[in-house]
């Protein structure tokens, strides 16, 4: 995935430890890394890589400053605003409105894969939810009242 | 025997015959599958990207359910088949067993909700519990239609061996090869299969991979070194691997020139064909390509490939 980060994650590294701090959370780079932990399980020093990644990840989305058309920030909110409202994801909902707000036209591109999923019962349209919702919005809030190191 | 079955939101939609054929291989072996009751999602590789706390405490909610319906001393087995899900409940289960400050404010926002995730449930996935707990033996006496002769690429992509093992190699994973093996399989050598297919990048958006073109390609590598090595068809454990290779053979055709078109399959839809299932019972009519070369003679003499 290297070659579709604007840095490599040593440049990323070498970036923190010069104080480009901004810079890194502006980068697309942090937003490339698919989290497979390849390079956690081969460090050798036992850094984890991936966690760090996350951890940038989440300060950029604190700091508002991730890429805004970038596709993979824009996922990870809208999964987060789904299933904050309906406990469960919705394959169909989340790929239409992640389209739909960073490229529109490429929907019709994919139509035809989606058609097939359908026609398969493989991609239902009706958003599916948790019976209690309340419950899980209790955990939530008593989060939310809570404040931890890495919110 | 019966395990805690905890779907994830894939296993309802475009891996429902990942279920199907869980469920029916299962069955067969009789070995049941209890629906976690009001699960909820687990938080993927999405959560964990926004809010830390919030993605454990999706994760120990699911735990915390499992355990109160199933109430005394006893550990109980929560299966997860998706890697995803996998990944995020263990992550939990984790931190919880050692005890941060992370896993202690959730233990306390569930405590709010009435919720209490004692430690008890315990993640397992569904291949861990066939080669394990179920047993090789007993799947290949099973076997009633054996995959004589066909030459099977085992893909384990990234989350079920990454980070944690709990029931195989990190870098050199072998469970799903004898499983396979056990039931009649040839299956190949492949250096690639822990390699990551880019489907990640949905968290369930699966139209396509989050970004397009480096999907395709990470994808489109995994397929032609197993086709290159004589692969009849590959074999997942992840709904978001299964789709991601299997959906988008044509778009790589075009883009990369030579014709790809291989089988893509659960890994329990294969072992369901050997324990002589019914296609339809094992989703199969649900997938995009299925072609299986016919079994070879199991009567003797040299295997017979198309």
């Amino acid at each position: 995935m290297i070659d579709y980060m604007d840095h490599s994650p040593r440049v990323l590294n070498a970036m923190l430890m010069a104080g480009s701090y901004d810079d890194v959370l502006r980068s697309r780079a942090i937003w490339v890394c698919t989290g497979c932990y390849a390079c956690t399980v081969d460090c050798p020093k036992q850094i984890p890589v991936t966690e760090s990644i996350y951890a940038l990840k989440r300060a950029s989305m604190r700091a508002g400053v991730y890429p805004r058309r970038f596709i993979t920030p824009v996922l990870a909110r809208q999964f987060v605003r789904l299933v904050d409202r309906r406990g469960r994801s919705s394959e169909a909902w989340i790929s239409l409105a992640l389209y739909l707000r960073t490229r529109p036209f490429q929907l019709v591109r994919y139509a035809p894969v989606a058609l097939r999923l359908m026609r398969r019962g493989r991609l239902p349209l009706r958003p599916d939810s948790v019976r209690k919702p309340a419950q899980l919005q209790r955990v939530f809030d008593a989060l939310d009242a809570t404040t931890g190191e890495d919110a | 025997m019966s395990y805690t079955y905890y779907p994830g939101c894939s296993a309802k939609g475009t891996g429902r015959s990942y279920e199907e054929s869980l469920r029916a291989v299962f069955g067969a072996l009789g070995t049941g599958l209890d629906e976690l009751e009001d699960w909820n999602c687990c938080g993927a590789s999405g959560y964990p990207a926004v809010d830390v706390a919030k993605a454990v405490a999706l994760s120990a909610r699911n735990l915390a359910l499992a355990e109160g319906a199933r109430p005394g001393p006893e550990p109980v087995d929560v299966i997860a088949p998706c890697a995803g899900c996998y990944r995020a409940l263990l992550k939990t289960e984790r931190a919880f067993a050692d005890g941060g400050a992370v896993a202690a404010r959730v233990g306390g926002a569930l405590d709010a909700a009435g919720l209490r995730y004692e430690g008890r449930a315990r993640v397992r996935h569904p291949l861990d519990v066939l080669v394990n707990d179920v047993g090789l033996d007993r799947i290949a006496e099973a076997a009633l239609r054996p995959l004589a002769g066909l030459r099977v690429a085992c893909y384990y992509g990234c989350l079920l061996v990454r980070p944690y093992a709990t029931f195989d190699d990190r870098r050199s994973p072998t469970s799903m090869e004898r499983l396979l093996e056990a039931a009649g399989a040839e299956p190949i050598g492949w250096p690639m299969r822990t390699r990551c297919c880019g489907g990640s990048c949905y968290c369930g958006g699966p139209i396509i991979g989050a970004l397009p073109e480096a999907t395709l390609r990470l994808s489109h590598r995994l397929l032609e070194d197993a086709k290159r090595r004589g692969a009849d068809a590959i074999a997942t454990v992840c709904p978001l691997c299964q789709f991601n290779l299997e959906a988008f053979q044509d778009q790589m055709t075009r883009k990369f020139g030579e014709p790809i078109n291989i089988t893509v399959g659960f890994f329990t839809q294969l072992l369901g064909t050997a324990l002589g299932l019914d296609e339809r019972a094992l989703g199969v009519q649900r997938m995009l390509r299925w072609r299986l070369p016919e079994p070879a003679g199991t009567q003797g003499g040299a295997h017979v490939r198309a």
